[in-house]
C-alpha cells in the first residue's frame, strides 16, 4: 500500500520536475513547480513529517512560488527560445551526469545498508510537531539564529537590489542612458 | 517502512539531475531559479527519507534550514532579476556578458 503511494509521488514528482525544465512557458513551468510541490508535500506525508508537509505547501506553495507568478507576470516576458547559444556543451555534460547516476543506481547494488542504528533516538511518542520544535529550540538553537539572521539580511538585500532610485540620480539612470545610446 | 531507502535516494537523483539539466541548458533566468528550487525539493526529500528511516528527527530540522535558504535565495534573486530586466529588458542569459558598463 505505501509503496503504491510512493510509487504514484514518485512518478508524478519526476514528470513534474522534466516538465519544469521542458516547458516553453514560465508560467507553465511555475505551475508544474506547484504540482511537484504539492506531491513532495504528500510523499512527506507518507514519510511520518506532517508538520513538514504543512510547512512545504504553505511556504514553498503559498510564498515562494507565488513570489515566481509575481515576477514573472511583472515582466511580461515574451516568448523565445528555450536553450541558449552553448547548450549542446551543457547539454553534453547534463547527459554525462545523468548516464553517471544510472550507472550508480544500476550497478550499485552493494550490500544493504545496516538497519535503523539510531544512537540518540528523537522523542518518540510525541508528535511529530513537538518533537522538531523540541530538537529545533535546543539543540539547533544557535542554527536557528544564523537561519534567522540570513532572512534579515535576504530581506535588506532584495528591497536594495529591487528599489527604484527615488530622487538622487546616480549611476543607475546614467547605465540607463548610456545602454539606450548603445 | 515498506518501502526501501534507495528508492527515495533514486527519486532524489533523479529531480536533482533535472535541475543540473535544466541549470545548464536553460537560458530563462527564471526557469534557472526554478530548477535550483527542484535541487533543493531534492535534498530535502533525501533529509527527510535519512530522518524517517534513522527515526531521527535532525534530518527533519535541516530541511528547515534548507528552507530558509530557499527563501533567502529566491528573494534576492528575483530582486536581481528585476534589476537586470530594467537595465537590459531581458533576462536571457546570455545576453549579459558584461560585468560592468
Amino acid at each position: 500500500m505505501e509503496l503504491i503511494f510512493f510509487f504514484y509521488f514518485a512518478l508524478v514528482i519526476a514528470l513534474a520536475s522534466v516538465l519544469v525544465v521542458a516547458l516553453r512557458n514560465p508560467i507553465y513551468s511555475a505551475l508544474s513547480l506547484l504540482i511537484m510541490f504539492f506531491h513532495v508535500a504528500g510523499l512527506y506525508v507518507t514519510l511520518h513529517a506532517e508538520f513538514l508537509a504543512a510547512v512545504q505547501i504553505i511556504v514553498y506553495a503559498g510564498a515562494i512560488l507565488v513570489l515566481y507568478l509575481f515576477v514573472v507576470m511583472l515582466l511580461n516576458l515574451r516568448h523565445d527560445e528555450r536553450y541558449h547559444r552553448q547548450w549542446p556543451v551543457a547539454g553534453l555534460i547534463g547527459l554525462t551526469l545523468v548516464i553517471e547516476g544510472l550507472v550508480l543506481a544500476i550497478f550499485s547494488r552493494r550490500t544493504a545498508s545496516s538497519g535503523p542504528t539510531s544512537t540518540e533516538t528523537a522523542v518518540e511518542g510525541l508528535g511529530n510537531t513537538e518533537a522538531i520544535g523540541d530538537v529545533l529550540y535546543s539543540t539547533y538553537l544557535f542554527p536557528f539564529e544564523v537561519a534567522s539572521l540570513i532572512l534579515l539580511v535576504a530581506m535588506i538585500g532584495a528591497i536594495i537590489l529591487a528599489k527604484r532610485n527615488i530622487g538622487q540620480d546616480d549611476g543607475l539612470h546614467v547605465a540607463n542612458a548610456q545602454v539606450e545610446t548603445r | 517502512m515498506t518501502v526501501p531507502l534507495s528508492y527515495y535516494l533514486m527519486l532524489s537523483g533523479v529531480v536533482f539531475l533535472t535541475g543540473v539539466v535544466g541549470v545548464l541548458i536553460r537560458r530563462n533566468i527564471i526557469i534557472i531559479l526554478l530548477s535550483v528550487e527542484l535541487m533543493l525539493n531534492a535534498t530535502n526529500i533525501n533529509f527527510v527519507a535519512f530522518s524517517e528511516y534513522f527515526h531521527h528527527v535532525a534530518g527533519q530540522v535541516f530541511v528547515f534550514f534548507a528552507l530558509t535558504v530557499a527563501a533567502a535565495e529566491v528573494a534576492v534573486g528575483l530582486a536581481i532579476i528585476l534589476a537586470l530586466h530594467r537595465t537590459k529588458s531581458t533576462i536571457n542569459v546570455d545576453e549579459f556578458q558584461l560585468l560592468r558598463w
